[in-house]
C-alpha cells in the first residue's frame, strides 16, 4: 500500500514542472493564440542556465536565486524573440506559426550543445531539500514533497494575478476577445509581450526546478513538449486550471501506466487522451471555439487541370529524371532514390494538408510504419519484396485509420498537436518494445531482391513509384471526392448543409494521406535496409511540413517541387556542417517570415503578374475570406 | 391552397440558453408551395428557430416534423437529405473554388458520388450546374472564383446551391440581407417565382417589411421567443400586438390601457 502511495506521490511531483510548463502555453495561447512550439526550447534553457548558475554560485541562496535569476533570463530571452519574430507572424496561418516556433526550437537545440556539450549534466541538489523522509519503509525524495507543494502555491499565485490585477483583467478580457481591448485602448503590444515573458518564465522556472530531479540534456526540449501538448489537449487551451489538472492526472497515469504496461507505459494516457476527446473534445476545461482563421490555403485562385503544355513540360522534365543513370554515378543515385521517396512522403502530406485544410504535425508516423510493416513482413514472414512491398503500407493506412479517426474530431492547432502526441506515441512504442522493433536498434538487413538491388533499378522503381503515387494524387484532387473534401475545408457549415459528412470526408483523407505516406516508407526501409525509430519521429515529420510549406500550401502539386529542393539541400547540408539544425531551423523561421508562398506559389504569382492580371490573392489576404463558423 | 400537403409541421419547440428562453412554445405548419415570412425584431428567436429547423442546432423540447418525418434529432446533412435547401444569414460558401464548382459540389453530394476519387469533378454535371446557375442569373459568373463575388451575388450562389438537390423546403435566413434595394426585389421575385413553378415551400426571416409584406403569402411573428400573430399580410399589417412591438413602446401602453379600459 505504502509503495503505491509513494508512487502517486511521485506523480504529484513530477506533475510540478509538467503544470508550470503547459499553464505558460495556455496563457500565451489565451492570448496571443499562438502555439509555442518553442515553450519546450525555453523550457530546455531555463534548466540548462539554472545549472549553470547553480554550480557558480554558492549556498542555499546561490541555488534558489540562480534558479529564479534563469528564469528570470529566459524571460528576457522570449521578450527578443516575441518583438523580432512573433510579432510578424500573428496574423500568420497557425501552421505557419507552430513552424517558425519549431524552426526557433531546432535552432536552440543545436545552439544548447554548442555551449554547454552533449552530455548529460547532473545539477546540484537543493539545499534543504537533500534527503528523503521514510514513509512507511518507503523514501520519498523531499525535494519531491518541495515540487508537490509548489504546484498549488504556483496555481494559487496565477489566480491572483488573474483576478486581483489590472494586468491580470487585461489578459483575461483579451483571452476572450483581443480585438475589443485593442479597441477599448490598451496598447496590445505590450500585452502581447508581457503576456508572452510571463509564460515563457513559467516554462523557464519548470525547466530549472527539474535540475535536483533529472540530468540536464539536449533532448528534453521534445519530451517535454508532447506531454504538455497532450496536458493542453486534455485539459484544454487557455485554462489554467484545466492545465493543472491534466498535468497531475497525465503524471499519475505515467507514474502507474508503468506498473501495469511497463514496456509501453505511453498507451494509458493515450486510452485517457482518447476517452477525454470523445466526450470533450475541447477538453476538460477548454470551451469550444471555431477556428478563425482557415489554415493553408490563403489564395483564391481556383485550381485547374494542368494544360497539355504544362503536361508535355511535366513529361519531359520526368524522361530527363528517368535519363539520370545513364549519366550519373551510384551516389547520386541513391540520393535520387530518397529524394524521390520523399516525393511520396510530401505529396501525401500535401494532400491532406492543402486539399483538406489539415496540418498534421505527425505524418511521419504513418511514413515510419509503412517502414516498420516492409521490416516486419521481410524478416519475420519472409515474404517476397512485391509483396512486402503491397502489403506493409497497410501498417500505416491501419495507423492512419485509428489515430485519424480521433484527429479529425479537432481542427487547427488542436489538429496539429493531436497528430504530434500521435506520431510520438508510436515512435515510444517503436522504441520501448524492444522485442518487436528492436528498439533503438531497429530492425536490420531488410535488402532489395536482385532485380531491384542495384542503383540504378531500385532508383527506377523508385522514381516510378513517385510518379505514379503523384498521379494518382492529382486525379484524387480533380475527383468528386478531391471537390467535396475542398468544400469542407472551405466552410465546414455550408458543406454539412449539403449533405456532406465533414469528418468521414476527412477522415479518408488521412486515410489516403497516411497510406501513401506508408508507401513511401515501405520504399525507404529498402533504400536503407533498415528502419529505425526515427523513422517515425517528429523530425521527419517537420521535413514534410517544410516541404509542402517550400513549394506551396496552395498549390496543387507544388510538394514535389519542394520535396526536391529541400531533400537535395538537406543531403548537401548535411555533409557540410554539424550545426545542420541551427541553419534548418534558421531556414523555416526565414520561409515562414519572408516566403510563405512557396516556390511554385511564388511562379505562379509572377506568371500572373507577367499576364498583367491583378495579383490573385493580394487584396484578398488583407481580408478575411468567408465568416468565421 | 388548402389542398397542398403539409411539408413542415413544428410543435411547441422551445430553446433556452442559460436563463434566456430564446424560443419558447413555437407551433406553425408550412404547405407545399407557400411561401411564410417569420418575422420580428432583433433578438426575438428568429435565427434560433431557424437553427433547429435544419438541424444545427437541438431544441430543449418541441417536435419537427419535416414531409411527415420526425427530424427533431437529426444532423444538417439529413435533413438536407430529406430534400431541404437552406441559405445562411451571412453566406457560406467555398471561398476557393469557382462559382460553377460551388455548384458542382452540392450536385456530387446529392447524386452520392462524395467517395469518387477516379471521375472528373471539373466535367461533373456540368451542364445541371449553369442551368442552376442561369435559373439564379448567375450564368455569366460560372468560372469566377467565388471569393470575388460581390454579396448581393453570393446570395444568388447560395440559392443555386440551395436548388441543387430539387428541394421540397427552402429555408431562407435573411436572404436579402447586405443587398441593395433593387437586388432585394429581383432576388426575392426570383425566389417567389421558382417556388411557385416547383411547388417549393418557403420559410425565409426577414428584416425589410417590404420584401416581407409583397412576397410572403402568411406571416408569423416571434416577439421574445414566443409567437405574438400569425395570418395573412393584411392581417398582420392591422394587429395591434405586432404594431406594438414593431412601433415601440407608446402603442403597447396605448394597448394595455385599453385593454384596461376594458375590464
Amino acid at each position: 500500500m505504502a509503495f503505491y502511495v509513494v508512487q502517486f506521490l511521485t506523480g504529484l511531483a513530477s506533475a510540478a514542472s509538467l503544470f508550470l510548463v503547459a499553464s505558460g502555453l495556455s496563457i500565451i495561447f489565451g492570448v496571443t493564440r499562438i502555439v509555442n512550439f518553442a515553450h519546450g526550447a525555453f523550457y530546455m534553457v531555463g534548466a540548462y542556465i539554472a545549472f549553470t548558475l547553480t554550480d557558480r554560485l554558492s549556498g542555499a541562496f546561490g541555488f534558489w536565486g540562480g534558479i529564479v535569476v534563469a528564469a528570470l533570463a529566459v524571460a528576457l530571452i522570449g521578450v527578443l524573440v516575441e518583438m523580432v519574430l512573433l510579432r510578424r507572424i500573428y496574423h500568420a496561418p497557425e501552421l505557419f506559426q507552430l513552424l517558425a516556433t519549431f524552426g526557433l526550437t531546432l535552432m536552440v537545440e543545436d545552439l544548447v550543445v554548442l555551449i554547454w556539450g552533449p552530455d548529460d549534466l547532473l545539477g546540484r541538489r537543493a539545499p534543504g531539500f537533500k534527503g528523503a523522509v521514510d514513509f512507511f519503509g518507503q523514501n520519498i525524495p523531499s525535494y519531491d514533497l518541495f515540487l508537490i507543494v509548489l504546484g498549488p502555491v504556483v496555481l494559487g499565485i496565477l489566480w491572483l494575478l488573474f483576478q486581483r490585477t489590472r494586468w491580470g483583467v487585461l489578459v483575461r478580457a483579451a483571452t476572450q476577445d483581443r480585438d475589443m481591448v485593442a479597441a477599448l485602448g490598451v496598447n496590445q503590444k505590450w500585452l502581447f509581450t508581457s503576456v508572452f515573458a510571463v509564460g515563457v518564465f513559467l516554462a523557464a522556472l519548470g525547466g530549472a526546478l527539474q535540475i535536483p530531479r533529472d540530468a540536464v540534456h539536449h533532448a528534453m526540449d521534445l519530451r517535454i513538449i508532447v506531454e504538455v501538448f497532450v496536458v493542453v489537449v486534455i485539459g484544454g487551451l487557455g485554462s489554467i486550471v484545466g492545465a493543472f489538472v491534466a498535468a497531475v492526472l497525465v503524471s499519475e497515469l505515467n507514474a502507474f501506466g508503468i506498473l501495469i504496461f511497463p514496456k509501453i507505459s505511453i498507451i494509458l494516457v493515450f486510452l485517457v487522451m482518447a476517452v477525454v476527446l470523445i466526450v470533450r473534445p475541447w477538453g476538460l476545461f477548454g470551451r469550444p471555439e471555431a477556428p478563425a482563421r482557415r489554415t493553408p490555403g490563403l489564395t483564391v485562385n481556383p485550381w485547374r487541370p494542368l494544360t497539355s503544355n504544362e503536361r508535355l513540360a511535366s513529361l519531359a522534365a520526368l524522361g530527363v529524371a528517368a535519363a539520370l543513370p545513364l549519366f550519373a554515378g551510384n551516389y547520386a543515385l541513391t540520393v535520387g532514390s530518397e529524394i524521390a521517396i520523399f516525393v511520396i512522403f510530401a505529396v501525401s502530406l500535401h494532400f491532406l494538408m492543402a486539399v483538406g485544410g489539415l496540418a498534421s504535425f505527425g505524418h511521419a508516423a504513418y511514413f515510419g510504419l509503412g517502414a516498420y510493416g516492409v521490416a516486419f513482413l521481410a524478416k519475420m514472414a519472409g515474404l517476397p519484396m512485391i509483396v512486402c512491398l503491397l502489403l506493409g503500407p497497410l501498417l500505416g493506412c491501419l495507423g492512419a485509420a485509428v489515430f485519424g479517426f480521433f484527429a479529425v474530431q479537432l481542427s487547427g492547432v488542436y489538429f496539429a498537436m493531436l497528430t504530434l502526441a500521435f506520431a510520438q506515441i508510436v515512435w515510444s512504442i517503436a522504441f520501448q518494445w524492444v522485442s518487436v522493433t528492436g528498439g533503438d536498434n531497429g530492425i536490420l538487413g531488410v535488402w532489395p531482391e536482385k532485380w531491384a538491388a542495384s542503383p540504378s533499378h531500385f532508383y527506377w522503381l523508385a522514381l516510378g513509384v513517385a510518379t505514379l503515387v503523384t498521379i494518382a494524387l492529382r486525379i484524387a484532387v480533380f475527383s468528386p471526392f478531391g471537390y467535396a473534401l475542398r468544400a469542407t475545408r472551405d466552410s465546414a457549415l455550408r458543406s454539412e448543409a449539403i449533405g456532406i459528412n465533414v469528418k468521414r470526408m476527412q477522415w479518408t483523407a488521412f486515410v489516403i494521406a497516411g497510406t501513401t505516406a506508408g508507401i513511401g516508407g515501405a520504399l525507404f526501409a529498402y533504400l536503407k535496409g533498415s528502419v529505425f525509430p526515427d523513422n517515425l519521429g517528429i523530425s521527419l515529420s517537420v521535413d514534410a511540413l517544410v516541404m509542402v510549406l517550400l513549394g506551396g500550401v496552395e498549390t496543387v502539386s507544388g510538394a514535389v517541387i519542394g520535396a526536391i529542393v529541400y531533400k537535395a539541400l538537406n543531403i548537401w547540408l548535411v555533409s557540410q556542417t554539424d550545426l545542420s539544425k541551427l541553419v534548418l531551423g534558421a531556414f523555416i523561421v526565414l520561409i515562414v517570415v519572408v516566403f510563405p508562398k512557396g516556390i511554385v506559389g511564388m511562379l505562379e504569382m509572377l506568371a500572373q503578374r507577367r499576364k498583367g492580371s491583378s495579383p490573385p490573392g493580394s487584396t484578398l489576404l488583407a481580408k478575411p475570406i468567408g465568416p468565421a463558423e | 391552397m388548402s389542398v397542398a400537403p403539409t411539408l413542415l409541421a413544428v410543435e411547441g419547440l422551445t430553446k433556452s440558453y442559460g436563463g434566456i428562453h430564446a424560443v419558447r412554445g413555437v407551433s406553425f405548419e408550412l404547405r407545399a408551395g407557400e411561401i411564410l415570412a417569420l418575422i420580428g425584431p432583433n433578438g426575438a428567436g428568429k435565427s434560433t428557430c431557424f437553427d433547429m429547423l435544419n438541424g444545427q442546432n437541438k431544441p430543449d423540447s418541441g417536435r419537427i416534423r419535416l414531409l411527415g418525418e420526425d427530424t427533431t434529432a437529426k444532423k444538417p446533412r439529413e435533413v438536407w437529405r430529406l430534400g431541404v435547401g437552406r441559405t445562411f444569414q451571412i453566406t457560406a460558401t467555398f471561398a476557393t473554388m469557382t462559382v460553377r464548382e460551388n455548384v458542382q459540389v452540392a450536385l456530387i453530394s446529392h447524386q452520392k458520388q462524395l467517395l469518387n476519387l477516379w471521375g472528373s469533378a471539373p466535367r461533373f454535371d456540368r451542364d445541371e450546374a449553369v442551368r442552376l446557375l442561369e435559373l439564379v442569373g448567375m450564368g455569366g459568373y460560372a468560372d469566377r472564383p467565388c471569393g470575388e463575388l460581390a454579396y448581393g451575388d453570393l446570395k444568388r450562389l447560395e440559392l443555386a446551391v440551395a436548388l441543387a438537390n430539387e428541394p421540397k423546403l427552402l429555408l431562407m435566413d435573411e436572404p436579402t440581407a447586405g443587398m441593395a434595394p433593387r437586388e432585394r426585389i429581383d432576388l426575392m421575385r426570383l425566389t417567389a417565382r421558382i417556388a411557385r413553378e416547383k411547388s417549393i415551400g418557403v420559410l425565409f426571416t426577414e428584416h425589410d417589411m417590404d420584401v416581407v409584406f409583397e412576397h410572403a403569402d402568411r406571416i408569423i411573428v416571434l416577439n421574445r421567443g414566443t409567437l405574438i400573430a400569425e395570418g395573412s399580410p393584411t392581417e398582420v399589417r392591422g394587429n395591434p400586438q405586432v404594431q406594438a412591438v414593431y412601433l415601440g413602446e407608446g402603442l403597447v401602453y396605448d394597448a394595455r390601457h385599453r385593454e384596461g379600459a376594458a375590464t
